[in-house]
């Protein structure tokens, strides 16, 4: 019933102003660091957060290595290389503290949440909510019964305050600051973001969410994000976000890392839709031990130039990794997303679905990995890319990659590149549809695996934004 | 509308498909209340002819004039024709993959009514017209003719047509590909779409489907023109007789 209720809605706010997503409101900050990246910015943002020593020297361990790694040379590298890094800010402190509290968030930033929807949403489903307003979460609740299940919910900063054993154990063992050059600038200026702990056996039945949203004019945003579940757990862990329009370009480079014990489950769900001037350089991966299950959602629209790869190593026998993600690709936008497994146990299986558009000249690449190890025996891998082009102009390529060293495994893929057809227009269109609107149902129908995993209002939402996306009222 | 005006009025229509010229002349009046069957062979034109008449982009008009409720819709898109009261049931159904039948519906019903029907009543309207098709409830949830039976497509065309009450449906070849029950079913939905205010168009091969829906008139297509039209009787000539002596008897009175 979820499926058809979403595309009702969507049916019926066909024509809705989405202005609302790109107003920019006055910039008010506490502190608010110079341009570009010295040791003196690393260490006064360590300092700021009152962080412990070992933290301080990673981070500058990780500017080094940052300074000194050299861009990539794939992905887009006349994008890549038009970043002015010296030109960004790296951190910004929007409110003294954060507040547990919807009545001590700051008035300006309420209103941007309130036109977010946050205190809405909250109501409707929300476990929990960590939003993040620039560097650094000012709003923060956590329910009760998670309190009380032992579930940590906690933006990444509060997290080292109050669990520094947990977090000085697995930071940065997933994903090293020396992984690549934007790891490394995570690794260095990292702010924000959440760390969710979730003790053994324990099933979180509600998503756990955090809305994102960048708001300072050339501003980096750098969060870093933790999730363990211990054995046997469950977690579903939702991001979404927005940003609004500006005129120069920002950068975004989070770190997200996964670590599923024996027989846990994580599902991570991203919808993003940052502003077209974002760069959207994103290293998420994820360790799944023996019986686990990590799934990476993954909903990319917006930005300039998004380059993301979710990564699932399976290191544990019959542990089971998937990727599903989607991708819409306008005008001077590219799109570069993927995904890669490792099979590094015996009887692991992984399953990649990716599907882009690309429309008004837009980009989309699929750039996929499935690496098989020796030993890896009786492991599956199923990858299946569609593309659809809305025209002649618009580009879609795939970079599939595989690396199998293991004979008794099973390996599939399966890659197609279509148009919007004419006949399938003609036919909704011969039904009273408009045009935009046919579009708009063949779009949704595209992506709708994608969509029926997601819950009904992010499915809403964003059925609504590739609405907007189609009748090109946005961006 | 007067009552002497056509529904529909085709005026020495000529259509062209990628530079060819398909259509040669066509000429066809329509009046509401009436049942007009076409006939014809394969790659005679009819099915350009239903395209034409509901506005596929790649069929263009290259002289004369298609008019319904008395305007020139020559240039109206398809939706526009949609919601003025046309439809078509199509000869080949496309699948789209992704979108299921209630969603589409639901939104179809929405673009031609100009207006949403509140969820409840449209389901209840949807399930009663879904109970005389003997569609089941399970097609609901599937995508648009993504995997159905040749029948079944022919039957969520019909049940389509009944939920947008057109007033003229164009029917391309419906009851090809039906059973004997589906014949039968499909053709008391047909014949519900007719009344006094609206108007049928019928395009078959078989004189079968004639015995449930009986048109006033029979037209015979060849080579992009009507060279024949008569009453019900001349389908019944065309079954037992085939298209030959029509053929015939036009060189002959050409010669005359
Ligand atoms: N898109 C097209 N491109 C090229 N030729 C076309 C196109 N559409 C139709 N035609 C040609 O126009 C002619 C008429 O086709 P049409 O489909 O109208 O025939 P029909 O009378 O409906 O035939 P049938 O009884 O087989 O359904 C055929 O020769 C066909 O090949
Ligand atoms: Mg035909």
């Amino acid at each position: 019933m979820s499926a058809e209720l979403i595309q009702d809605q969507t049916i019926g706010n066909i024509g809705n102003d989405y202005s609302q997503y790109g107003f920019q409101d006055k910039e008010d900050y506490i502190f608010k660091s110079g341009r570009g990246l010295t040791k003196e910015i690393v260490t006064k943002i360590s300092e700021m957060k009152n962080e412990p020593e070992w933290m301080l020297k990673y981070r500058l361990r990780a500017l080094d290595i940052f300074l000194k790694k050299p861009m990539p040379r794939w992905g887009n590298c006349n994008l890549l290389d038009s970043i002015d890094f010296e030109n960004i800010f790296y951190f910004v402190r929007s409110s003294e503290k954060s507040a547990k509290n919807w009545d001590d968030v700051p008035e300006g930033i309420k209103q941007t949440f309130d036109r977010l929807g946050i205190p809405e949403a909250e109501r409707k489903f929300l476990a929990g909510v960590t939003a993040q307003y620039e560097s650094e979460v000012v709003y923060h609740s956590i329910r009760e019964d998670l309190l009380a299940q032992g579930v940590i919910f906690l933006d990444m900063d509060s997290g080292l305050r109050e669990h520094e054993d947990i977090i000085r154990k697995h930071f940065g063992t997933v994903i090293p600051a020396a992984d690549n050059k934007f790891s490394a600038l995570n690794s260095a200026v990292w702010s924000g973001g959440s760390f969710v702990w979730v003790p053994e056996g324990v099933k979180i039945e509600i998503p756990l969410q955090a809305y994102f949203r960048i708001n300072a004019e050339n501003m980096g945003q750098f969060e870093r994000t933790l999730i363990i579940a211990e054995p046997g757990s469950f977690v579903h862990y939702i991001e979404g976000c927005t940003a609004p329009t500006y005129s120069t370009d920002s950068l975004h480079s989070a770190v997200v890392e996964l670590i599923a014990l024996p027989g846990s489950h994580i599902r991570y769900t991203t919808i993003q839709n940052w502003s077209k001037n974002v760069y959207n350089l994103v290293t998420k991966r994820a360790v799944a031990h023996a019986d686990s299950k990590v799934e990476w959602v993954d909903g990319n629209l917006g930005s300039k130039l998004t380059m993301k790869y979710p990564s699932i190593h399976l290191v544990g026998p019959r542990a089971h990794g998937e990727v599903l993600s989607i991708a819409f690709a306008g005008e001077d936008q590219h799109q570069d997303a993927g995904a890669k497994m490792v099979h590094a146990a015996p009887d692991t299986t992984s399953l990649i679905i990716s599907k882009s558009i690309s429309k008004n000249g837009g980009r989309t690449s699929y750039r996929g990995l499935v690496k098989v190890y020796p030993n890896a025996t009786g492991s599956k891998s199923s990858v299946k890319c569609d593309a659809l082009l809305m025209d002649e102009k618009s580009r879609s390529d795939t970079y599939p990659t595989m690396e199998i060293d293991e004979k008794d495994v099973t390996i599939e893929h399966e890659a197609t590149v279509s148009k919007v057809g004419e006949e399938q227009l003609f036919y909704l269109m011969s039904r009273g549809l408009t045009q935009d609107e046919a579009t708009a149902m063949i779009i949704n129908g595209f992506f709708e695996p994608f969509t029926k995993e997601l819950p009904l209002e992010y499915a809403v939402e964003l059925n609504r934004l590739i609405q907007l996306e189609m009748s090109g009222s946005v961006g | 509308m007067t009552a002497k005006q056509p529904l529909l009025s085709v005026q020495n229509l000529h259509v062209k498909v990628e530079d060819k010229e398909i259509l040669k002349g066509v000429d066809l009046n329509i009046y509401a209340g009436e049942v007009h069957a076409i006939m014809g062979r394969n790659g005679s034109g009819k099915s350009t002819l239903s395209y034409t008449l509901i506005g596929h982009p790649r069929y263009v008009v290259t002289e004369g004039k298609i008019l319904f409720k008395g305007v020139d819709i020559v240039e109206m898109t398809p939706d526009q024709r949609a919601r003025n009261g046309m439809a078509l049931a199509f000869q080949y159904p496309v699948a789209i993959p992704g979108v299921s039948v209630s969603n589409f519906l639901r939104a179809s019903v929405k673009a031609i009514r100009g207006k949403d029907v509140p969820v409840k009543e449209f389901r209840q309207e949807l399930k009663a017209q879904m109970k005389k098709l003997g569609v089941a409830d399970e097609f609901l949830g599937r995508y648009i003719n993504d995997g159905f039976s040749g029948g079944e497509k022919k039957r969520i065309e019909i049940l389509q047509l009944a939920l947008l009450k057109p007033a003229l449906a164009v029917l391309d070849e419906t009851d090809s590909g039906l059973d004997i029950d589906a014949l039968k079913i499909v053709s008391e939905g047909i014949n519900n779409l007719s009344n006094p205010e609206t108007a049928i168009l019928l395009i078959t091969h078989y004189q079968r489907i004639l015995n449930y829906v009986e048109p006033q008139f029979v037209h015979v297509f060849q080579d992009g023109r009507i060279v024949k039209s008569g009453g019900g009787e001349l389908s019944k000539e065309l079954e037992a007789r085939g298209y030959d002596w029509v053929l015939q008897e036009l060189t002959s009175s050409a010669v005359s």
